[in-house]
């Protein structure tokens, strides 16, 4: 069939009449081979201008459009959509972009501006003529979610799309849910008891049906895209058996691995196998943390414990795999302080804590029964040092960011201090007081004149150790005199770090990093809780520092971005995808090596290259790579391209 | 200039009646320094009006007592009616001038030895200020 086409050149206002001489492009057009229609008008996306396209598709029966305006990425679906509607394919519309790539550039040159224009829509012309009618793929959706990470970011995502009907799965690595906040004593401001606060979350969450929790699980691998994401989890089962310990304790006596407990940042010991940490006191259950048995890291044959249980309680069973397919995940694994001992001018010494560890000492199940006491001996600290940006804002040595939760947990911390040692000092060194949520400068402003909390503008230069005491020098920028403190207790508001493992999660789940290691969102503003991959959201504090408010509304918004995507039937993906004429492939693999998306593979047995449209962007980047060009794009094969070329070049004399 | 912080100046006798007397709490001041940026009188002054405030926060009585901005200060309260925390800073300023005083039991003025020509041209309010400010 002979090609009709059409072709509609925008004035765009003056951006591309100014520059180009339009109706002399419609002019020269109008007699080109395969055109029986071309047009100017004012502004061709308008209702008037569109209406005009319209008129000429069912008038002329064209069969293809050049649509010579903006660019593909303002307009392109509007006229695909238009052509649609009138019952003409929308991959047979195509954009040739005289304004980004003609007109702008050109201006004040209008004959160069006006040839060249002409140049870009003939070339395109080229590309319509052999344009094929697509329709776009067709892509079935599981709707399953899988949650990465048990902390209240994960809960809470998890608990919005099971209430939306969907289910959910949970993989936590440690042996219990709650997370960093189930370390934590109040929180600021309304110093609710932090344990209180998750473990009302995490009866929901175990209660909801919808919901299924994995502790002590990880992801093991991970292939698929958006809608079809195939899982591998690696689960460690319990070697405890909870329903025949009867927590006599005589496997924790027996067991020989002692080791700082985590989970108490390292305030005191714990055996492998011990009380489950973070679990409340009514239903505390033994667990035996595999990550620091002997028999794991040292691979030996210690059976100590199960010799030591009467109730036969204790087993050694492999690791289970599970594979499951999930049409979306979320990413929330929230985050770690950084090390004290980065810090060189800040002693490595037993009464310099870091913030975490000063919250298990307010907390009333921590080590110390909430007991603020110096670790060295034991005594009630009375000059008590905070020190605030320990890593943060400090881009030479550490982390150009402010961590943007230390300023109020130091003032709560502080204020908690007081409220259990009321003849104490605290002395906060800042460099600013960031209290930007709702209630937090009044929180701040309450706890200094309540508590008496005398703030230090300026960073802490050293803490030596001085006897009984730890000198600490710092400064009041405000007044101009250099600080000395002798204190018996400091601590320290560590820096936010994303968790460790999360870049190596980021890999394999083909995420991106920032320079920190924190997940990186798609786009700051307009995409917060999307990735880059599609079908792969994020909440909480992998994403970037935040509290405990911001990480609800991003699991939130992570929630209701999959109820979205799981309220549509099927998936629809773009059929401009790379396809490959088995004739010719000879199975080299370049395509495959040269893909971003895994979208390419080898077909072992038949030794040919095999493409997964769905995950296909239609890049091209393997079509350039094939070396017999077997591998095409559609819609833009080198048929097309040489064709466009020719056009481009035509002026040129190949002689020398 | 180096200053030692604890308990004892922090929290002590200084900071107490400071307080009692000027009825002010002095960590209600966040340091913004609008006080300071309206003075009429800070050309004068040593230390600007939020500095000495600063320092009476931190219990620095010695280093207060080599300062004469709370001498210079008018009591025009420009700085009260101005401050966005409800400091009256004026106040503070007389408490300092008034726990100098008794503190060092010493007047700057005694009012037997003023000259009985100089008490009738002077007007009464200006006697008054004179005798608050200048002594004990």
């Amino acid at each position: 069939m002979k090609p009709r086409i059409g072709v509609f050149v925008c004035h765009c206002g003056l951006n591309i009449a100014a520059t180009v001489e339009v109706s002399e492009v419609v002019k020269a057009i109008k007699d080109y081979p395969g055109v029986v229609h071309a047009q100017d008008y004012i502004y061709m996306c308008s209702d008037p201008g569109q209406e005009l396209v319209r008129k000429a598709i069912r008038e002329k029966n064209l069969t293809g459009l050049v649509m010579s305006n903006c660019s593909p990425s303002l307009h392109e679906r509007t006229f695909r959509n238009l052509a649609a509607s009138e019952g003409l394919n929308p991959y047979l519309v195509e954009v040739a972009n005289i304004r980004e790539y003609c007109s702008w550039p050109h201006q004040g040159d209008k004959e160069t501006a006006t040839k060249k224009a002409l140049t870009i829509i003939k070339a395109t012309i080229e590309r319509v003529k052999r344009n094929q009618a697509l329709v776009p793929l067709i892509v079935p959706l599981q709707k399953r979610v899988l949650v990465l990470g048990g902390g209240v970011a994960g809960m809470q995502t998890a608990l919005d799309i099971a209430e939306g009907g969907y289910p959910v799965t949970i993989l936590e690595k440690e042996a219990y849910l709650g997370g960093r906040v189930r370390q934590l004593d109040r929180t600021f401001i309304s110093l609710e008891s932090a344990p209180d606060l998750v473990n009302e979350m995490i009866d929901r969450t175990l209660k909801q049906p919808n919901i299924e929790v994995l502790t002590t699980a990880q992801i093991e691998n991970l292939s698929g895209y958006v809608g079809n994401f195939e899982v591998r989890i690696r689960q460690q089962i319990p070697w405890v058996d909870p329903d025949k310990c009867n927590g006599c304790e005589a496997c924790i006596t027996a067991c020989p691995a002692e080791v700082p407990s985590a989970f108490d940042r390292g305030l005191v010991t714990r055996k492998a196998i011990d009380w489950t940490p973070g679990e409340r006191s009514g239903d505390k259950s033994i667990f035996l943390d595999h990550q620091v048995c002997r028999r794991v890291t040292h691979q030996e044959n210690c059976t100590a414990c199960q010799e030591a249980c009467k109730e036969g309680a204790i087993a050694y069973p492999e690791d289970r795999f599970i594979e499951q397919t999930y049409g979306a995940i979320v990413v929330a694994t929230g985050h770690d302080l950084y090390r004290k001992s980065a810090l060189t001018e800040y002693a490595e010494d037993p009464d310099v804590l870091d913030a975490l560890q000063f919250e298990r000492m307010l907390a009333e199940d921590g080590p110390t029964g909430g007991k603020v006491m110096r670790p060295s001996d034991g005594k009630v600290p009375k000059e008590v040092v905070f020190v605030q940006c320990a890593g943060s804002r400090d881009p030479d040595k550490h982390f150009p960011y402010c961590s943007k939760v230390c300023c109020m947990y130091t003032c709560k911390e502080a204020r908690r201090y007081k409220e259990k040692v009321p003849d104490g000092q605290a002395y906060l060194f800042y460099i600013d007081i960031r209290s930007t949520g709702k209630g937090y400068e009044e929180f701040v402003k309450e706890s200094v004149e309540k508590e008496r909390l005398l703030y230090l503008k300026g960073k802490v230069s050293k803490i030596a150790r001085q006897g009984d005491k730890l000198l600490v020098l710092g400064g009041d920028t405000i007044t101009g005199v250099q600080v000395e403190i002798e204190a018996d207790l400091v601590v320290l508001a560590m820096a936010t770090v994303p968790n460790p493992g999360a870049k190596e999660l980021a890999r394999l789940l083909n995420i991106n990093t920032d320079p920190y290691g924190f997940i990186q969102e798609a786009h700051p503003k307009l995409a917060p809780v999307e990735t880059l991959t599609a079908g792969i959201y994020l909440a909480g504090t992998s994403q970037a520092p935040k509290d405990i408010p911001h990480t609800i509304y991003q699991a939130g918004g992570a929630a209701s971005k999959i109820l979205s995507l799981f309220s549509r039937k099927e998936l629809v993906h773009e059929p401009l995808v790379a396809r490959v004429d088995t004739e010719i492939c000879a199975g080299c693999g370049y395509c495959r090596d040269n893909c971003a998306f895994q979208a390419v593979d080898v077909d072992p047995i038949r030794k040919k290259a095999v493409v997964n449209e769905a995950l296909c962007e239609g890049c091209g980047a393997c079509a350039t790579a094939c070396p017999s060009g077997a591998i095409q794009v559609k819609n833009l094969d080198s048929k097309q391209v040489f064709d466009m070329i020719s056009i481009v070049t035509q002026d040129y004399s190949l002689q020398p | 200039m180096k200053i030692r912080l604890s308990r004892e100046n922090v929290r002590g006798e200084f900071v107490k009646k400071v307080e009692m007397i000027s009825g002010e709490d002095l960590l209600k001041c966040y340091q913004c320094g609008k006080c300071s940026a309206g003075c009429p009188a800070a050309f004068e002054m040593d230390i600007l009006p939020s500095h000495v405030i600063r320092l009476a926060q931190m219990g620095q009585e010695e280093e207060l007592s080599k300062v004469n901005s709370y001498w210079i200060c008018l009591s025009c309260q420009t700085c009260t009616v101005r401050c966005p925390r409800g400091v009256d800073i004026a106040k503070i300023m007389e408490a300092l001038r008034l726990v100098t005083l008794r503190q060092k039991n010493q007047n700057k003025v005694e009012a037997t030895a003023l000259p009985t020509e100089l008490l009738a041209e002077l007007p009464q309010i200006a006697i008054v200020s004179n005798l608050r400010k200048m002594s004990g």
